[in-house]
């Protein structure tokens, strides 16, 4: 990211989660007892700066995916508080989904799969415009191209079908629609592990393009630490529904704290790159009806102590610097 | 639906890529007859006013039960003396119009609690649903008698009775769908696009369910104008003297021995009309439903189809190898246009080594893998040229017998996606045997222990439990390692893994890598390695060949291809990957889509897109240039080593 973002990104809290929770299941059954539940996000508070671009990195299951629905209200955590520029969010997302809708978006992972089959692009785009913002015809008109020229698509393409687009048009579609209504923060879930490498860059170039052009917020969720690697200021990597490591991208992938950020960094493989760190194959997820008593990561962790297996270590057990913060009792590099 | 014509198309009206929709339709001969004997029939019953038919009540005592072909009566006359012609038209006309009428009545309430159940969910759903249920527990023909017997006979309270009976039907069907699309992520997005409720189910949502509203509908005509025809042969619907079939039916029972004409000629129509009905439904909803339309109604083949021209087989090259692929050809034909999706592909394996494809989605890299064994669906799908040598022995003039010998023997698969590879309702443990014991007769027992054998060599902790788990208890990664086990339960020579670490974590990925590595290194057997990504490549291939619009466009070792891209393609393929550790790098997208491989352009297909393209480039054939015995490009201007694209 540039100087200035990472100035801006210092002011002020724009997204602030604390505590939360989200639990499936766990209903009361018909004959008493309760079905089984799990912790799909659990004890998660982080907050997201003014401009910054967060990225948030972990495996499928870790609760990513569930993070990115509470931020925009699509979901609404079991319990804990998200704050939007001071209002709450949960709150508002009740009350009012539209005026959450104006501020917050999001970009789904599969393109194709989040554009109706059965609209023109033009109707899929104008549904925002028509419902967030009281633009009238001419305006919408208005909008719709410059929203075009931004993603970089022909105005031709406004009267075409889902199905008539590549991965990476689809996906420019999907976030000229998140665009629409002129939101502060955009929530980006997966928004090009669907597409093709060279695709890729096109999309993570116009996403930095558009984020300098209309000061946007990101979230940037991905399995993929090089692509956040790329595009964070932050990184926030979770495991098992809870916090592993928070802190700046260059701290965090120079010097990770957590034995899983490591062990993450390891396994990606490179071009160039020979020899990759490879666990053992009992080295697996916990059973997330029965969670672990202690920290989730023990069973598959070189350093781990009786200490590990007792007790959930703290967001910020180990910390490093001012803004750099592991959920581990024996964080790396300091012994 | 067995007589479909499908796949051999007519030549299409219009020089369109797909067959139209009619098109489709009357390649369906069953259907087409339908369609005209329904048309018929349709024509006929509405142009009862005009046509000079007698009227259909006035009784003529006099006469009387007159046979067919007697004068002034085509088709004799009743116990009453009334024309049985006219009655037949008049009566066709009430009964399609009841079938009809009931048929959108129970659509519109059926599928509108099927959308609000289906979408709404949690304890709507179950209210709604339940009531269904409770309609549904009754005997269809009970309920719409007791209906009938609440609200006095009569056509209009029979049509009421009929509609009703059948809302279940559509609820249920409607609902299922809705469930599904419900929880796609464009209902997700239109959420957030501010649409309210009731404007994502009647504008998102309704919309992709009207097909199957359709289809539902053409399927479920003839079952009510059947049951309209039940009521009223029991009394229960039209009242005399209005003629409707059923009734008609019904007056004619009494003399069925006397007179059997009366009664056949009713039951003759009903059969015609619903017959017709039911092959016009059936043809309309093999058409309006996508699975089917997309080419699931032509019969399987086992095998692609192989049409080469037997004078042109290229002979195998010196190297020979355990797998040799030479010009293969693979092309698909889809509607009057074909798609070269391999254009003449050669790929050497040595034993023991892994050799990596590379390309982006559509460069013909899986089409590749899947042509080596005729796994290429047929039709569209056809082997157009070329060979493939296993050890010397052409695969593709093979006997269909030998080559389910060699699959899964020889030659095993990996595929991206464990879970649909791997039968859900199978333990593991009985698929592993099935694939021992299809290719190595030998006892249940014998098969067994192998199996546990084969489970620990992919490093799978408790394999003897682990045999009796079924898929779905296994986690992505395990579940790979099944797939692997499976590939190599028949000593495999060449392993064909196509992208098998797509779609896991990273963690995963890395370990089921070097699983893989390990295992060839053991076996000694050779592995194609298809995927999109370089440091894949880095971390297993010892060759690579990269692919583009069918074609291979560079080949040569991992560290050579990596280091020293000669190909532009190649180079902005490398160049265009963020890289952990260099967040700093400038991502060099390339700009443009890949040809549609239905329209190659003359000379090189990368052209278009490349930084460096000279008009000789486009002209004629590039081939591809061996600079070494492993070394090559297909690029006239390739770049020199340093330089960058």
């Amino acid at each position: 990211m540039s100087e200035m973002s990472q100035n801006k990104a210092s002011q002020e809290a724009l997204l602030t989660i604390e505590a939360v929770e989200r639990i499936f299941g766990g209903e009361r059954k018909l004959f008493g007892g309760h079905n089984p539940a799990v912790h799909a996000v659990q004890g998660l508070s982080l907050d997201v700066k003014k401009g910054e671009t967060l990225g948030v990195v972990g495996e499928s299951g870790c609760g990513k995916s569930t993070l990115a629905r509470l931020v925009v209200g699509l979901d609404l955590p079991t319990s804990g508080t998200i704050t939007f520029a001071g209002e709450d969010l949960t709150a508002l997302a009740r009350k009012d989904r539209n005026a959450l809708a104006r501020k917050v978006q999001y970009v789904f992972q599969d393109p194709v799969a989040s554009l109706n089959p059965r609209k023109t692009i033009r109707t899929i785009l104008e549904a925002p415009l028509k419902h967030l913002t009281d633009l009238n015809a001419d305006g919408r008109e208005q909008r719709l191209a410059e929203l075009l020229q931004a993603v970089n698509l022909a105005p031709e393409f406004l009267e075409r079908y889902p199905h008539e687009f590549s991965g990476g048009q689809a996906q420019r579609i999907g976030i000229a629609r998140a665009l629409a209504a002129g939101p502060e923060l955009i929530v980006l879930d997966e928004p090009v592990s669907a597409l093709d490498v060279s695709v890729q860059a096109q999309v993570l170039n116009l996403l930095d393009k558009l984020k300098d052009d209309f000061g946007l917020t990101y979230i940037f969720i991905s399995h993929d630490l090089s692509v956040v690697e790329s595009v964070s200021d932050r990184v926030a990597v979770m495991y098992f529904g809870r916090m592993a490591e928070l802190g700046p991208a260059k701290e965090i992938f120079r010097h990770p704290l957590h034995p899983y950020t490591d062990l993450l960094m390891r396994s990606a493989p490179a071009p160039g790159r020979h020899d990759l760190m490879s666990e053992d194959a009992s080295a697996e997820l916990p059973d997330p009806y029965s969670p672990p008593a202690g920290c989730a990561f023990a069973a598959r962790c070189g350093h781990k102590t009786e200490k590990c297996l007792a007790a959930k270590p703290a967001p910020d057990e180990a910390v490093s610097g001012a803004k750099h913060f592991a959920a581990c009792y024996h964080p790396l590099g300091q012994a | 639906m067995t007589e479909t014509t499908l796949s051999a198309p007519a030549k299409p009206a219009k020089k369109s890529a797909r067959p139209g929709t009619l098109a489709l339709l009357l390649n369906n001969s069953l259907a087409t007859g339908g369609l005209i004997v329904l048309a018929l029939i349709c024509l006929i019953a509405l142009a009862a006013p005009i046509l000079p038919l007698p009227d259909p009540d006035v009784t003529a005592p006099a006469d009387r039960l007159k046979p067919i072909f007697s004068e002034d009566h085509l088709l004799g006359t009743d116990h009453l003396g009334r024309d049985l012609l006219s009655r037949l038209i008049w009566g066709s006309r009430v009964s399609l119009a009841v079938g009809l009428s009931a048929t959108v009545i129970a659509a519109f309430f059926g599928s509108l609690l099927g959308l609000v159940a289906g979408y709404a969910g949690g304890r709507t759903d179950t209210i709604i649903m339940r009531g269904i249920d409770m309609v549904m527990a009754f005997p269809y023909i009970l309920l719409a008698l007791a209906i009938v017997a609440v609200l006095g006979p009569g056509l209009l309270n029979a049509l009421y009775a009929i509609a009703l009976v059948n809302i279940p039907f559509f609820a249920r069907n409607i609902r299922g769908i809705t469930l599904g699309l419900s929880r796609r992520e464009f209902v997700d997005a239109a959420r957030l696009s501010g649409k309210s409720p009731p404007q994502i189910l009647f504008l998102e949502i309704l919309p992709n369910v009207l097909p199957v509203i359709v289809i539902t509908m053409s399927t479920t005509v003839g079952w009510m104008i059947l049951e309209t025809a039940g009521l009223s042969f029991l009394g229960l619907g039209a009242q005399p003297p209005q003629a409707d079939l059923g009734s008609m039916l019904g007056e004619g029972r009494k003399i069925l021995f006397t007179a059997p004409h009366v009664s056949i000629i009713p039951g003759l129509m009903i059969f015609a009309l619903v017959m017709s009905i039911n092959l016009f439904g059936d043809g309309v909803r093999d058409i309006l439903d996508p699975r089917l339309r997309a080419g699931s109604l032509t019969r399987p083949v086992s095998r692609t189809a192989v049409e080469r021209n037997k004078a042109d087989i290229p002979a195998p090259s010196e190297k020979q190898g355990v797998l040799d692929v030479r010009q293969m050809r693979t092309e698909f034909q889809i509607g009057s246009s074909v798609y070269k999706a391999v254009g003449g592909v050669d790929l050497n394996l040595q034993q023991g080594e892994c050799l990596g494809v590379v390309g982006e989605s559509g460069s013909g890299k899986s089409v590749t893998a899947m042509s080596i064994m005729g796994l290429v669906p047929t039709p569209p799908g056809r082997i157009a040229g070329g060979a493939a040598y296993l050890e010397g022995e052409d695969l593709f003039a093979a006997s269909d017998r030998r080559i389910r010998d060699l699959r899964g023997g020889s030659v095993a698969y990996v595929f991206q996606d464990p879970l649909s590879t791997l039968h859900p309702l199978f333990t593991v443990g009985a698929q592993l045997t099935e694939a021992i014991t299809t290719h190595q007769p030998m006892s249940r027992a014998k098969a067994r222990d192998k199996a546990i054998d084969l489970l620990s060599l992919v490093r799978i902790p408790n394999a003897r439990e682990r045999l009796d788990a079924y898929p779905h208890e296994l986690s992505g990664g395990m579940r790979q390692r099944v797939c692997i086990a499976m590939a190599l339960a028949n000593d495999a020579k060449v392993l064909i893994a196509d992208e098998p670490t797509t779609a896991l974590d990273v963690t995963v990925q890395s370990q089921i890598l070097t699983l893989m590595n390990g295992l060839r290194r053991e076996r000694n057997a050779a592995i194609l390695f298809i995927t999109h990504d370089f440091g894949v490549v880095s971390a297993i291939c010892d060759r690579v060949a990269v692919m583009y619009a069918g074609r291979i466009v560079e080949t040569g070792t991992t560290d050579e291809v990596l280091n020293s891209p000669q190909h532009p393609y190649t180079a902005k393929l490398i160049e265009c990957v963020p890289v952990l550790g260099e967040p700093e790098r400038r991502l060099d997208a390339i700009e443009g889509r890949p040809p549609v491989v239905n329209n190659l352009p003359a000379g090189c297909a990368f052209a278009d897109r490349c930084p460096h393209v000279q008009p000789a480039c486009r002209q004629g054939e590039i081939s591809l240039d061996m600079s070494s015995g492993t070394r090559g490009v297909r690029c006239l201007f390739p770049l020199t080593s340093g330089a960058s694209a």
